[in-house]
């Protein structure tokens, strides 16, 4: 049998195509969120150190990626959005994305471990457990809160960033936690909005699937409110400063009349303009929480002049 | 007698050996790279530092 198969050239896979399995668009949201939670820290780390840090954090992000895809492979399959990734369209096998998820996980927890210390290295471990266990294995296709869950896996880079260079962790970081962990379910249910009958077909109990549109619309406003305090607080710790707080103030200002409009909207309208809104709402989440971390960096490199900060 | 053309195959798998081997090249050198500059900064060489963590241990500072 391995004879054949390794002969058939359509299913030989490339570098790339094991690359995509580590997820590298989400890996690069890691990398931007855990780098400025290193940066924003008061305790300065040795550059190769840093380095080190933000590589294995993400490292152990696309390890994540890899054990979800060998999980998901049988949704993947049906999804328009993700049938073309390695394992469902028949590049690389199942089995392999789990043998390199394990592999990359345990390398980038023990490196991450030794290169700055074990707290760091265990919240990774934590945190590939809770995206791959609990997300992915046991929640997404059990509750139509699965969103708000998973998104705190994607909240913990920052907070691992922090935890690499001070050794603990602070309210700084349960605040950039929080910003990440709120913005997710506003962020993803607008992206449900427009995309559910993907979602629909792979039996995959989004909000939209389960409670109708309507209560996704209600659940986007609500939990967009609730995201509002976490981010203006941070504006009043020792990472915060007058250029994140004016930021922050545009920036929600801005969410909250999305979510608004959201809100407001009726189905058959939507439809009508193709959900120009909610893509509009989309794309202008991603922007909201690079513009968030953005601002903690700038204030971060104002430091040093005397002008970042209170 | 004329060596077969390349197969796209044998392509993919050159691009995945190379990968995988310049993958390999970098951990060694940030590895060395690490090891440097924790033993240029004195700190302990396992994990086991963090502050206030069961098994922290002291570091040996020899006797003056």
């Amino acid at each position: 049998m391995a004879e054949t198969r390794s002969f058939d050239a359509l299913t030989e896979a490339s570098f790339g195509d094991y690359v995509q399995l580590l997820k590298p668009r989400v890996m690069s949201l890691v990398v931007f969120t855990a780098l400025v939670g290193l940066l924003v820290a008061p305790v300065h780390l040795h550059p190769v150190e840093a380095f080190a840090a933000v590589l294995f954090i993400a490292l152990g992000a696309g390890a994540s990626g890899a054990l979800n895809m060998w999980w998901d492979a049988d949704i993947d399959v049906i999804m328009r959005r993700t049938k073309s990734r390695p394992v469902p369209s028949g590049k690389v096998e199942a089995g392999e994305a789990l043998a390199i998820g394990l592999a990359l996980s345990g390398i980038s927890i023990v490196m991450l471990a030794l290169a700055t210390n074990i707290l760091a290295g265990a919240l990774l471990a934590f945190t590939i457990f809770f995206y791959t266990v609990v997300y992915s294995v046991w929640l997404k296709r059990l509750t139509p809160q699965n969103i708000v869950i998973g998104g705190a896996a994607g909240a913990f880079p920052p907070m691992i960033g922090w935890v690499a260079a001070t050794g603990s962790v602070s309210v700084e970081a349960c605040l950039m936690f929080m910003l990440i962990f709120m913005w997710t379910p506003p962020h993803f249910w607008a992206l449900a909005l427009f995309m559910n009958e993907d979602y629909s077909k792979a039996g995959v109990p989004m909000l939209t699937v389960t409670h109708g549109k309507k209560s996704t619309r209600t659940h986007i406003l609500v939990y967009t409110i609730a995201l509002v305090p976490f981010a203006l607080a941070t504006a009043f710790t020792s990472i915060g400063g007058p250029v994140y707080l004016a930021v922050s103030l545009l920036l929600n200002a801005e969410f909250l009349r999305g979510a608004y409009r959201i809100w407001r909207r009726d189905e058959v309208v939507a439809e009508a303009d193709k959900y120009k809104v909610e893509k509009q709402v989309f794309r202008f989440s991603l922007l909201y929480l690079f513009l968030h971390f953005g601002a903690l960096l700038i204030e971060a490199a104002l430091h040093p002049y005397g002008i970042g900060g209170w | 007698m004329a060596f077969r053309p390349e197969h796209e195959m044998h392509k993919r798998r050159f691009s995945r050996n190379l990968g995988v081997g310049v993958l390999l090249g970098c951990f060694v050198a940030l590895v060395f790279a690490l090891t440097v500059v924790k033993v240029k900064n004195g700190d302990l060489m396992h994990a086991n530092d963090a502050p206030g963590l069961l098994g922290s241990t002291q570091p040996i500072v020899p006797k003056p």
